[in-house]
C-alpha cells in the first residue's frame, strides 16, 4: 500500500499523467465542438491516425515542428470537410459516415506511409518537441516538475481547452453553435445558417482531433507506427460524455484517465505487480473509466439535437 | 392617404395552393396601440396569412406595408428587421440554454468577440419589469413552465425592438391565470404604443382583449367588426358560417350501445386537460361527433378508447360489460375497436415500412398473416393488394415504402386496414386533417358506409362543419367535460360554437 501512495505523491507521476492527457485533450475538444453543434464525429479515431502521420511526415520532410502541427490540423480539416458534407447537408447517418471516415483516414495514412517509405524496416525518427521549463513557474516545488516542465504542445492543449470554453460560453458564435446542437430551428428562426455552423464545427473539430494524433508523433514519441492511436479516439468520445459536454469537466476527465494509465504502468513495477497478471493493470484505466462514466453521465445533459439532421421546412 | 399611426397594412393578399384558395383578397390594417384579433377555425387561412407576412410564402397577389414601407416578399428577415415579432404556437427555444442565451441568440454578429452580457441582461430585466414578464434570465429554458417559455418568446421579440407583436393562439397552452397575466402584459404593451395581432378561436378572450376583430372563413374575410359593437354569438356565427348549406345525409339507425363511458375521469397531462366525469354511449349504426377546440381533452378521450389510458375513476363498458382490467391497445383491438389515429405520420404508420408491413401492423400476430410465429408475407401482400384495389390507394405497389404516398392515399390505406378488420367500434380522430377535398369526401363516404353496416363510429374533429355534417349525435368537449348528447339538428351552429368556447356550457345531468 505504501508503494501506492508513494506513486501518487511523486511529481514525476503527475508529469506523466499530464503528458498522457494532452493528446486526449486536443481530440476531446475537437469531438466536443462537433457534438455541441449536433454532429457525432466517429471519424475521430482515423482522423487522429491521419494527424499523427501527416504531422510526422511533414517534419520528416524537413518542415519545422510547428508547421508539422499545422499540416496535421489541415489534414484533419480535409476529413472533417468530407464528414460534414455527407452528414450535414445530405443528412446521412452520422454513425455510418463516421466509421467510414475512420476506416478511410486510417487506410490513407498507412497507404501514404508505405508509398513514401517503401524500403524502411525500422520506423525513421524525427527530433520531437523538447520539454520547455517555463521560467519562474518551473521553479515552484512539485508543481514546477509536474506541470511546468512539459513540451510546448502540452501547454497548447490546455490553452486550446481554455479557448474552446471561452468561445462556447462567451461569444455569439459559441452561443449559435450550442443552439444548433439544441434546437436548430431556433437558430434558423434568427436567420443564421445551421448548415454553415455545423459544417464549420465539424471541420475545425476534426482539425483538433488530428493535432491530438500529431501530439503522439511530434511530442510523445518520435516515430509513426500504424497502431499508435490505439483506441484513444474512442476514449475521447467517452470523455465528452464524461465531461457532460463541458470543456472544463472533459479536461478533468482526460487527466483522470491519464492518471489511471500512468498509475498502472507504475503499479506493475511494485510488489503487487509481481502477483497480479499485467493484463489486469492494462485494463484498469478502461474499467475505472467505465465506472466513472456511469457515475458521471447520469445527470449529463445531452445536446438535444445531437445526431438529428436538420432539414429546412420539416418540423 | 396614409394614417400616421398605421404600423402594418396588408392589401388584398391572395394565395392559392393549386385549386385551393388559402387567402382570398384579405386586407388588414393595424394601428399603433391597438389589438386586432384574427379569428377563424382551423384551415380558415390564418396561418397562411402570417406565413406570407413572415416571408415563408410569397403571395400571388397583394402587398404588405410595414411602417410606411413595402416589405419585400419571400424574405423571412424582412418582417423581423421591420420591427415585427411573432410568438409561434410551437416555441423556437433551445431547452438547455438559459433564458438570456435564448434571447441573445442571433442578435450579435457571429464573429464579434464579446456578447456584452451585462448590458443585455440589464435590457432584458428592464423590459421584463416594464411589461410584467417576470422570468429568471439565468434559468434553463427546459426547466420553465409553458407560460414562462412564452414570456421568453415575447421578450425575444421585444429585445429586438419589435413594435408589432403577433401571437399565434397564445392561450392554447396557458392556464387561465397565466392567460390573465398575458393579457396584462398585452395591455401594457399597447399602452406604450405597440400593436398586437392576436390569433385565436377563443371568443371570450377575443372579447376581453381585442379592439377589433377580423374573421376569416375558408380563406375569405367573413367580416371585420369593432369588438364593442359585437357579441360572442355574432362572432361565432361569422366564424363557422351559419348560412353554409351542406348536402343532407340520411340519419343512421341507432342500435344498442356498443361502448360506454360512465363518468370517466383521467389525470391532466402537460398542458392538456384530462376527462372530467365524462359520460358517453356509442351506439351501433350511429356516428357520434365530438366537437371542440383542440386541447380540450380530445387526446385523453382518444387514448381511453384506444387502450392507451385507463380511467382514474369511472367505468368503461363494452357491450354493457366492464372492460378488461388490463385495458391495453391489444385489449381494445380484441374487443373490436378500429382506430384511425390523429397523426397518420407519427402513430398511424411507420414511414420506412412498406405498404404491406403497414397494412398488417395491427393484425400480423394472428392468422392468416402469421402462423406459429412465422409471418406469411404472401397472405399479407394479397391482403394489401385487396386494400389497394378496394380503397383506391394510388401507389407504386404493396412493396413501396409508405412515406412515398400522399396524405390522402396514406389515409386510404389506414382506412382499409381498419375497415377490413371488421370493427364494431371505429375511432376516427381528425380523419380528414390535411386532406384534399376529394380524399375528404372519400373518407367521409367510407365512415358513413361503415355506420350503415352497423358499426359505432366516434368522430373527433376540430372542424365543426365536419362534425355537424356527419354526426347523428354530437357531444361538445370543453376543458375535459363532455356535454350531454345533442341529437342531430337540435342545436344551432352558434350554440355549439359558444359551448366549444366554454360559454354557457350545458352541464351533464
Amino acid at each position: 500500500m505504501m508503494a501506492f501512495w508513494d506513486i501518487l505523491i511523486s511529481a514525476s507521476f503527475w508529469a506523466a499523467a499530464i503528458r498522457i492527457a494532452s493528446p486526449l485533450i486536443f481530440a476531446t475538444m475537437g469531438e466536443l465542438i462537433c457534438e455541441r453543434a449536433g454532429v457525432l464525429n466517429l471519424g475521430i479515431e482515423g482522423i487522429m491516425v491521419m494527424g499523427a502521420f501527416a504531422g510526422w511526415f511533414a517534419v520528416y520532410l524537413g518542415l519545422p515542428l510547428w508547421l508539422g502541427v499545422a499540416v496535421a490540423f489541415a489534414s484533419g480539416m480535409v476529413f472533417g470537410a468530407l464528414h460534414s458534407a455527407l452528414t450535414v447537408p445530405f443528412g446521412l447517418s452520422q454513425h455510418v459516415v463516421g466509421l467510414g471516415i475512420t476506416l478511410l483516414a486510417t487506410a490513407v495514412a498507412a497507404f501514404t506511409y508505405r508509398l513514401a517509405l517503401p524500403q524502411v524496416t525500422s520506423p525513421p525518427r524525427i527530433e520531437p518537441f523538447q520539454p520547455w521549463e517555463l521560467p519562474v513557474l518551473s521553479d515552484i516545488p512539485f508543481l514546477g516538475e509536474a506541470v511546468f516542465s512539459q513540451t510546448a504542445l502540452t501547454y497548447a492543449a490546455f490553452l486550446t481547452a481554455f479557448l474552446v470554453a471561452l468561445v462556447l460560453y462567451r461569444t455569439p458564435l459559441g452561443l449559435a453553435l450550442r443552439a444548433a446542437g439544441e434546437n436548430p430551428s431556433a437558430v434558423a428562426a434568427q436567420g443564421l445558417s445551421v448548415t454553415g455552423l455545423r459544417m464549420g464545427a465539424v471541420i475545425v473539430g476534426s482539425g483538433l482531433m488530428a493535432v491530438g494524433g500529431a501530439f503522439l508523433t511530434l511530442s510523445a514519441f518520435s516515430s509513426f507506427f500504424f497502431d499508435m492511436v490505439n483506441g484513444r479516439g474512442w476514449i475521447c468520445i467517452a470523455l465528452v460524455v464524461f465531461g457532460a459536454w463541458r470543456p472544463g469537466k472533459a479536461v478533468m476527465g482526460a487527466i483522470l484517465f491519464a492518471a489511471f494509465d500512468a498509475l498502472q504502468v507504475r503499479l506493475q513495477q511494485t510488489p503487487i505487480g509481481a502477483v497480479l497478471p499485467y493484463q489486469l493493470f492494462l485494463a484498469m484505466p478502461y474499467i475505472l473509466s467505465i465506472v466513472a462514466l456511469v457515475l458521471m453521465s447520469r445527470r449529463a445533459e445531452v445536446p438535444q439535437a445531437l445526431m438529428v439532421p436538420y432539414n429546412k421546412g420539416e418540423r | 392617404m396614409t394614417d400616421p399611426a398605421e404600423v402594418l397594412r396588408l392589401d388584398r393578399i391572395t394565395k392559392r395552393f393549386g385549386a385551393l384558395v388559402a387567402n382570398d383578397a384579405i386586407s388588414l390594417r393595424l394601428r399603433a396601440g391597438e389589438v386586432v384579433a384574427l379569428l377563424g377555425e382551423n384551415g380558415a387561412g390564418k396561418t397562411t396569412l402570417m406565413n406570407i407576412l413572415f416571408g415563408q410564402y410569397v403571395a400571388d397577389e397583394g402587398q404588405i406595408t410595414a411602417f410606411g414601407r413595402a416589405l419585400p416578399p419571400g424574405n423571412p428577415r424582412a418582417a423581423l428587421n421591420a420591427g415585427i415579432g411573432m410568438v409561434h404556437q410551437h416555441f423556437t427555444l433551445a431547452d438547455q440554454l438559459t433564458v438570456l442565451e435564448n434571447i441573445l441568440l442571433g442578435t450579435r454578429g457571429l464573429w464579434s468577440w464579446s456578447m456584452d452580457i451585462a448590458a443585455a441582461r440589464a435590457k432584458v430585466m428592464a423590459l421584463a419589469g416594464r411589461f410584467g414578464l417576470s422570468v429568471d434570465p439565468d434559468a434553463r429554458v427546459g426547466r420553465l413552465s409553458v407560460g414562462e417559455r412564452q414570456r421568453v418568446e415575447i421578450l425575444k421579440a421585444l429585445y429586438r425592438d419589435a413594435r408589432v407583436l403577433i401571437l399565434d393562439e397564445p392561450t392554447a397552452v396557458l392556464t387561465p391565470q397565466e392567460a390573465e397575466a398575458l393579457f396584462d402584459t398585452l395591455r401594457k404593451m399597447v399602452a406604450e404604443g405597440l400593436a398586437v395581432i392576436f390569433i385565436s378561436h377563443k371568443l371570450n378572450e377575443v372579447m376581453a382583449i381585442a379592439d377589433r376583430c377580423l374573421v376569416l372563413r375558408h380563406g375569405r374575410m367573413a367580416g371585420e367588426v369593432e369588438t364593442r359593437d359585437t357579441s360572442p354569438a355574432q362572432l361565432a356565427a361569422m366564424m363557422v358560417g351559419a348560412e353554409v348549406t351542406r348536402p343532407q345525409i340520411a340519419a343512421g339507425q341507432a342500435g344498442r350501445a356498443l361502448l360506454q363511458l360512465d363518468r370517466v375521469t383521467t389525470p391532466d397531462r402537460e398542458g392538456a386537460p384530462g376527462l372530467k366525469a365524462a359520460s358517453l354511449a356509442l351506439h351501433a349504426g350511429q356516428i357520434t361527433g365530438i366537437a371542440g377546440v383542440s386541447g380540450n381533452g380530445q387526446a385523453a378521450l382518444s387514448d381511453i378508447l384506444s387502450g392507451l389510458l385507463s380511467p382514474a375513476s369511472g367505468r368503461l363498458l363494452i357491450e354493457g360489460q366492464p372492460a378488461p382490467d388490463r385495458w391495453t391497445p391489444a385489449a381494445a383491438l380484441a374487443s373490436g375497436l378500429g382506430r384511425i389515429p390523429e397523426d397518420r405520420h407519427k402513430t398511424g404508420t411507420i414511414a420506412d415500412f412498406t405498404l404491406t408491413e403497414n397494412a398488417v401492423l395491427e393484425t400480423h400476430v394472428r392468422p392468416p398473416f402469421s402462423r406459429g410465429g412465422w409471418m406469411d408475407w404472401a397472405a399479407a401482400a394479397a391482403h394489401t393488394r385487396d386494400i389497394i384495389e378496394k380503397y383506391d390507394v394510388r401507389c407504386p405497389g404493396p412493396d413501396a415504402r409508405i412515406r412515398l404516398l400522399s396524405g390522402g392515399n396514406m389515409q386510404k390505406l389506414i382506412l382499409g386496414r381498419v375497415l377490413e378488420a371488421g370493427p364494431s367500434v371505429i375511432l376516427a380522430n381528425q380523419p380528414v386533417r390535411g386532406l384534399d377535398i376529394g380524399a375528404i369526401a372519400y373518407v367521409h363516404g367510407q365512415l358513413l358506409a361503415a355506420r350503415d353496416r352497423g358499426a359505432a363510429v366516434i368522430l373527433i374533429s376540430e372542424d365543426l362543419d365536419e362534425v355537424m355534417q356527419l354526426s347523428d349525435v354530437i357531444h361538445v368537449i370543453s376543458e375535459g367535460r363532455l356535454s350531454p348528447p345533442i341529437p342531430r339538428g337540435t342545436a344551432s351552429v352558434a350554440d355549439l360554437g359558444l359551448w366549444m368556447a366554454g360559454e354557457g356550457f350545458p352541464h351533464a345531468a
